[in-house]
């Protein structure tokens, strides 16, 4: 058997051997994908999703509404959904989505988007 | 490496390369709808074999609904119709991001980048829903779930699905009215088999695990009463 094929189907066998893997996705795809649905192409809140929802979802560029949550808060609205931290049901529960590391790289990339981090003023 | 490693590694090959989609296929389908689905290109755009996308990048570029387990899926009736006469299922389109564009108030579906689906004949629609109802993968999560059409709903169905489960934030519940990201439910009801929709409900990542619905972990009972609801919307509204 030729060498040169023989490495690629081992190249193509562990690939797909490994393909349902977990692979962690980067903060910026993820929210991409799960979030801008609903706060929007670039965060302001006005996905493609809020003609009729009865609660409108957070402008997460809002720096005074985003410094009033700490890192914490943030990191168990998306992971458990907005009841989590009595606010709408309209924010999903994202646990069997993302892991927790996804969740935890989300959370910084809220902070770049509002450029902003906890305040008490 | 030797040639008894060699046959082994080939063996692995052929149970995940699209390439014998054929092969695996015309165990249990129907000869003549295999030879429609290859001469219509089908695959193209619908994986024919599994798995569905393992990452976001393989997510966006997805062509269109997976359909190795159709048969599970689908109602074969509605297959046979719908397949004649395409109707559009998703407001925006298989990947949402794709088919927006920024708007005054909100992000809106730019319409100019969806296409009409390809529609087939009789004849040729109902050899193919024959073959596509023989797909059967998922099986065993199929046959976990037991529907009860008697729990009735009532007017809390539409409570659940849309105030207090927030399903309506990405489903439309009627033509132009709720989300656009996911499908529209109000012809879910004459589309998919109940079970389907009792076990997508209770774990979409069981069927597709990058999907941009999450899983709302409901009880049992509620999960009845929303795909009861579902069935009835479909009832109601005279759209196919
Ligand atoms: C189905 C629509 C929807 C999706 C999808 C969604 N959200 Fe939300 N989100 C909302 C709504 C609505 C609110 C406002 C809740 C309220 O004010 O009661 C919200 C609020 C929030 C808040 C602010 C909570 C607070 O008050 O401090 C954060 C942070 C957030 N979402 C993050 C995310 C992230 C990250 C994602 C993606 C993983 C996401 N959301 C996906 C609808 C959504
Ligand atoms: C150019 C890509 C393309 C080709 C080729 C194509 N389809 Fe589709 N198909 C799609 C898209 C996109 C949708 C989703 C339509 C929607 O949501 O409105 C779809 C939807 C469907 C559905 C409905 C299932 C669902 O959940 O929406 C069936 C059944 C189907 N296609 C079967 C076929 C068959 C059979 C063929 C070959 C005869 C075929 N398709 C060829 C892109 C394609
Ligand atoms: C954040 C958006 C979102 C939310 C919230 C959501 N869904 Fe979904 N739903 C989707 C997407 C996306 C799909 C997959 C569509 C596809 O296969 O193309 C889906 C698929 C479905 C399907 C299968 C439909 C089909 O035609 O294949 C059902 C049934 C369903 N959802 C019910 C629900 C119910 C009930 C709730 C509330 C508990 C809910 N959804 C909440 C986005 C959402």
């Amino acid at each position: 058997m030729n060498k040169y094929l023989l490495m690629m189907l081992l190249a193509i066998t562990s690939m797909c051997l490994h393909s349902p893997a977990v692979n962690a996705e980067s903060a910026k795809d993820n929210y991409r994908t799960y979030c801008m649905q609903c706060h929007g192409m670039t965060g302001l809140g006005m996905g493609v999703n809020i003609q009729d929802m009865s609660v409108q979802p957070r402008d997460h560029t809002d720096a005074k509404a985003m410094g009033t949550r700490t890192d914490v808060e943030l990191f168990k609205v998306i992971k458990e959904g907005g009841l989590a931290i009595s606010k709408s049901s309209l924010m999903p529960p994202w646990a069997d989505t993302l892991t927790d590391q996804e969740i935890h790289d989300l959370v910084k990339h809220l902070r770049t988007l509002c450029n902003c981090e906890y305040s008490t003023k | 490496m030797n040639s008894s490693m060699a046959m082994k590694l080939f063996n692995i090959l052929l149970f995940c390369t699209p390439i014998y989609v054929g092969l695996t296929l015309s165990i249990s389908a129907h000869a003549g709808g295999i030879g429609l689905l290859k001469k219509y290109d089908c695959a193209s755009c619908h994986a024919l074999t599994g798995p569905a996308p393992a990452t976001l990048a393989a997510l966006w570029q997805r062509k269109g609904p997976d359909l190795f387990y159709a048969g599970n899926k689908y109602r074969q009736a509605w297959l046979e119709t719908w397949l004649q006469q395409p109707k559009r299922i998703r407001p925006a389109g298989m990947f949402y991001m794709n088919h927006i564009k920024p708007g005054p108030k909100r992000n809106m579906v730019d319409t100019s980048t969806l296409t009409e689906h390809i529609q087939l004949n009789k004849k040729d629609a109902k050899a193919i829903a024959a073959t596509l109802a023989s797909m059967k993968t998922h099986t065993a999560l199929i046959q976990a779930e037991k529907h009860d059409a008697s729990i009735s709903p009532g007017p809390l169905g539409e409570m659940l699905f849309d105030k207090i489960y927030g399903c309506m934030a990405c489903h439309q519940i009627e033509p132009g009215f709720g989300g656009m990201s996911g499908t529209e439910v109000y012809t879910a009801g004459k589309r998919l088999t109940p079970e389907f929709m009792l076990s997508y409900i209770r774990n979409p990542q069981a069927w597709d695990p990058k999907i941009w619905m999450p899983n709302a972990h409901l009880p049992d009972n509620n999960k009845q009463k929303l795909v009861n609801y579902i069935i009835k919307l479909s009832k109601e509204s005279n759209d196919e």
